[in-house]
């Protein structure tokens, strides 16, 4: 077990080594100067150039990424050239944010996902299972930023009983984890009414069913742990996709996570700001990923036996 | 010289941006104007203001944008300030200051008893330190640019001085500022946030930290701020000006999308919004009744525009730039943006000195515009390419554009792009028309000047600079070299009337439309004399809330 952590964790260095490049390329490519961004466009060209020489970009692509890297090995990933502010410093205090936001969201996909999709299995081709195959399409379909508002609208405005967006109320995490995880619940359903049928089709269910047990006796003992793992997996899959594709989310109820921080930094060409950024999100898939193998190993035990043999 | 958008424009899609910064409306004379409203303001009270954008900082020295200015100035002041309109007024100097004949010298006397939140009194080396931060490469700072003209700034910047001989501290109450050149835009740049106040001690204390962390003499001190949620101010108790603020304390929440900002206003969770309500919300509030002591509708003083390419073929030709002129339609833009714009004529927008009322410009007229084409050579048309932002309503306008050029048998191609391309490509002489939305020209300040050197004139024709046109013409530029040291202001208003006519004859622009900053607020919030100013935007000094 200590020596699969290990090595993979040994195996994610060059990955994220590979992003630092990558993403110091493409912003070294991009055809907007960060030292006009910041200057200003009423500064002068003497003044964009001075500022230029300040922020070390008038030195070789390869002195810069040498810079950088050997800083931010440290943990120092450097100044965010518009908020002034230590980048991780800025990410650290997102994070939280963004990890509570990701948890509320997943628990949101799980709780009415698996629900939706076991029913739906049960009552294949009933009325029970059209509605929810149907509900579970328009929650794929319906954009979040078009839902968020909707929900603010009525949660928030016309019966006001949870707040308009912001994160300073306990509650108010409710309404931003509705919306994120809405769209995924949709997913989730699907994906537990396929594998559910699978499963009810099975030689030792019909087996548990001949030897008299209930429907629901049957779900809960076979069912549902069988269905456990493709569950968990997409669950490892959704971290890093709430880590940066909740930004709109996060737009519509003010909600300070790391992804709109992004976004504002990639607007402003805030360079230290993007690249920080982009290497704390390579970082949460890749130890996402770690996380899914863990669990899985522990939930399964053909997975453990696997690796240890 | 120039426009501010460019950060914050970055950050999200707001059109231009602005203004010189903002604050307190009425000048430093301690004597309290009543408010429009009638019946005198109360104090107390606190207000919530709602932005989109996150807030960068709050150091005078680096904050450029929209939504930077207004926040500095309830931390900071300067030497000189704005009236209700666009009179400099004095404010921590004790009355304008004194210029030489020559008009190299300014000296300014400070007004006694100006502290700062920590209790310290402001003095002439405090006045010294800031001007010599601002220029300083270390700072960094984006409006260093502007302080240039005075003496020895060029040889600090260059490092073969370690002070700038130009900027003395004759007493602790008088400072004296000595200038290469006469410049009576001097002024107006002691106005800018660049030239607000800060202690020396405080500056050195928080190091790079100062932006969070600022110490002036402003009416409001920075109690928390929570980054990428909100700021709180709380009255300043060391103020200067006795009476003032009114509000015991302003929040300001970063990160609010316009459409929610609209439901809490409406819901009466804050008092004012920082962006301009979103266009569809626009049209129902502005038709009904309820909201009308709730918005506002304020001239920006900017100017957006079709910069033509005055070095490419065929716009090399004066007639084909007058044609483009005859060619665009420029009422129907501003139906497009709902009404939120006038008809522009002429490069200076109409709230700036040095507008010329009586002149008319170029009418809508595509006959004439084929005429001039006819006898330019292209009787036929030709095709060429528009570059615009990306950012809605931009492409939009462009399409508008692409279809009056047609009708007289230009084949326009529309590039939309997005801001930082748009303006590299610009400044670089990349495209031969240019659409300004999104990217309009904003004054710093109020002084015709900003609408030539920084756009027009030959020293900012050069590459990654902001004179899309590439426009160069020597006579014009000495001219405006003269203009800067004429003290006598109506004569020189009238000298930059026959300038700006001399390019509008050239033909270097198509100025399209003047914006307008439209508000909502609570209506229990007022200023004075409205909320919003040409030059401060939002006056957080003079608001007051009703009971």
């Amino acid at each position: 077990m200590w020596t699969f952590l290990a090595r993979r964790i040994v195996q994610t260095l060059p990955v994220l080594l590979g992003v630092s490049i990558i993403t110091f390329v493409l912003i070294y490519l991009l055809p907007a100067d960060p030292a006009r961004m910041y200057a200003g466009p009423s500064a002068t060209v003497e003044t964009v150039a001075r500022i230029r020489h300040e922020l070390g970009l008038d030195q070789s692509l390869v002195v810069q990424y040498w810079t950088y890297i050997t800083h931010a090995v440290r943990g120092d990933l450097g100044f965010s050239y518009r908020k002034q502010i230590a980048v991780t410093e800025l990410i650290l205090s997102r994070m939280p944010y963004t990890l509570a936001l990701t948890l509320a969201g997943i628990f949101v996909e799980l709780l009415i996902g698996l629900p939706v999709g076991i029913a739906s299995a049960v009552a294949r081709g009933k009325w029970a299972d059209r509605a929810g195959m149907f509900i579970a399409l328009v929650g794929i379909s319906a954009p979040p930023f078009w839902l968020g508002l909707l929900l603010l609208y009525w949660f928030g405005f016309r019966l006001p009983i949870l707040p308009l967006g912001g994160a300073d109320e306990a509650t108010s995490i409710v309404l931003p984890a509705l919306t994120a995880g809405l769209g995924g619940a949709a997913w989730y359903a699907r994906m537990m009414r396929s594998s559910t049928l699978d499963i009810l089709s099975t030689d030792y269910v019909r087996t548990a069913r001949a030897k008299g047990r209930s429907l629901f006796g049957v779900v809960v003992r076979h069912v549902l742990p069988n269905a456990l793992n493709p569950i968990i997996t997409m669950a490892g899959m959704d971290i890093p996709w709430f880590i940066g594709g909740v930004v709109l989310v996060e737009r519509v109820f003010n909600w300070p996570g790391v992804g709109r921080m992004a976004v504002e930094a990639i607007e402003t060409v805030d360079v230290p700001l993007i690249l920080g950024t982009v290497i704390f999100t390579a970082v949460m898939v890749v130890a996402s990923g770690i996380l899914i193998d863990v669990v899985q190993g522990l939930v399964d035990p053909r997975i453990r036996h696997s690796r240890q043999s | 010289m120039s426009k501010k958008a460019v950060l914050s424009l970055f950050i999200v899609i707001t059109t231009a941006l602005a203004a010189c910064g903002g604050g307190p409306t009425p000048s430093a004379a301690p004597a309290a104007t009543q408010p429009a409203t009638g019946g005198g303001p109360e104090k107390g009270g606190e207000i919530i203001i709602v932005y989109k954008d996150d807030l960068a900082t709050l150091d005078p020295a680096i904050g450029y944008d929209w939504t930077n200015w207004p926040a500095i100035k309830l931390v900071f002041d300067g030497l000189l300030d704005y009236d209700s309109g666009t009179t400099i007024q004095p404010r921590i100097a004790e009355a304008l200051p004194e210029v030489s004949a020559d008009g190299l010298t300014y000296t300014f006397k400070l007004r006694q008893g100006v502290k700062f939140s920590n209790g310290r009194e402001l003095n002439a080396d405090d006045i010294v330190y800031t001007m010599t931060r601002v220029l300083d490469p270390k700072t960094g700072s984006p409006g260093a640019g502007f302080f240039v003209g005075i003496k020895g700034a060029q040889e600090f910047i260059d490092g073969s001085a370690t002070s700038v001989e130009g900027i003395q501290a004759v007493d602790p109450s008088t400072v004296q500022f000595t200038l290469t050149a006469p410049d009576v835009t001097f002024l107006n740049k002691m106005a800018l946030n660049f030239a607000f106040i800060v202690p020396k001690e405080e500056v050195e204390k928080a190091g790079e930290n100062f932006g969070h962390a600022p110490v002036g003499t402003g009416p409001f001190v920075l109690k928390e701020w929570k980054a990428g949620q909100f700021l709180t101010f709380d009255r300043n108790p060391n103020y200067f000006f006795e009476g003032r603020p009114f509000l015991d304390k302003v929040t300001i929440e970063v990160g609010v999308e316009p459409d929610v900002a609209l439901l809490r206003l409406e819901k009466g969770e804050i008092q004012l919004m920082g962006d301009p309500p979103p266009g569809a919300d626009w049209t129902r509030i502005s038709a009904d009744p309820a909201w009308t002591d709730r918005i506002e509708v304020e001239a920006t003083v900017n100017t957006t525009y079709i910069a033509i390419n005055t070095t490419v073929a065929p716009f090399d030709n004066v007639k084909v730039r007058q044609a483009l002129n005859y060619a665009i339609d420029k009422q129907r833009i501003v139906q497009l943006l709902n009404g939120r714009a006038t008809v522009a004529n002429q490069v200076l927008p109409p709230l700036m000195p040095g507008y010329d009322a009586s002149y008319t410009g170029y009418d809508y007229n595509p006959d004439k515009a084929k005429a001039l084409l006819t006898e330019a050579g292209f009787a036929d048309g030709f095709e060429t390419s528009i570059e615009c932002i990306s950012v809605d309503p931009q492409p939009k306008l462009c399409e508008s554009f692409q279809q009056d050029l047609d009708k007289v048998g230009i084949k326009l191609t529309i590039n939309t792009l997005a801001a930082p391309n748009v303006i590299d490509d610009a400044g670089n002489g990349k495209t031969p028309l240019v659409w300004s939305g999104g990217l309009a020209w904003t004054q710093d300040y109020p002084d015709p000047d900003d609408f030539y050197s920084p756009i027009l004139g030959c020293d900012s024709n050069v590459a990654g600079g902001w004179n899309w046109s590439r426009y160069c013409n020597e006579t014009v530029h000495a001219r405006s070299k003269e203009l800067l040291s004429m003290t006598d202001r109506e004569g020189r208003m009238a000298a930059y009337k026959d300038l700006f006519k001399t390019l509008m004859d050239d033909a270097v622009w198509v100025p399209v439309i003047n914006g307008q900053y439209t508000v909502a607020h609570s209506d229990k919030l007022h200023g004075q004399p409205t909320l919003t100013h040409p030059e401060h935007l939002f006056s957080y000094e003079t608001m007051w809330l009703s009971k």
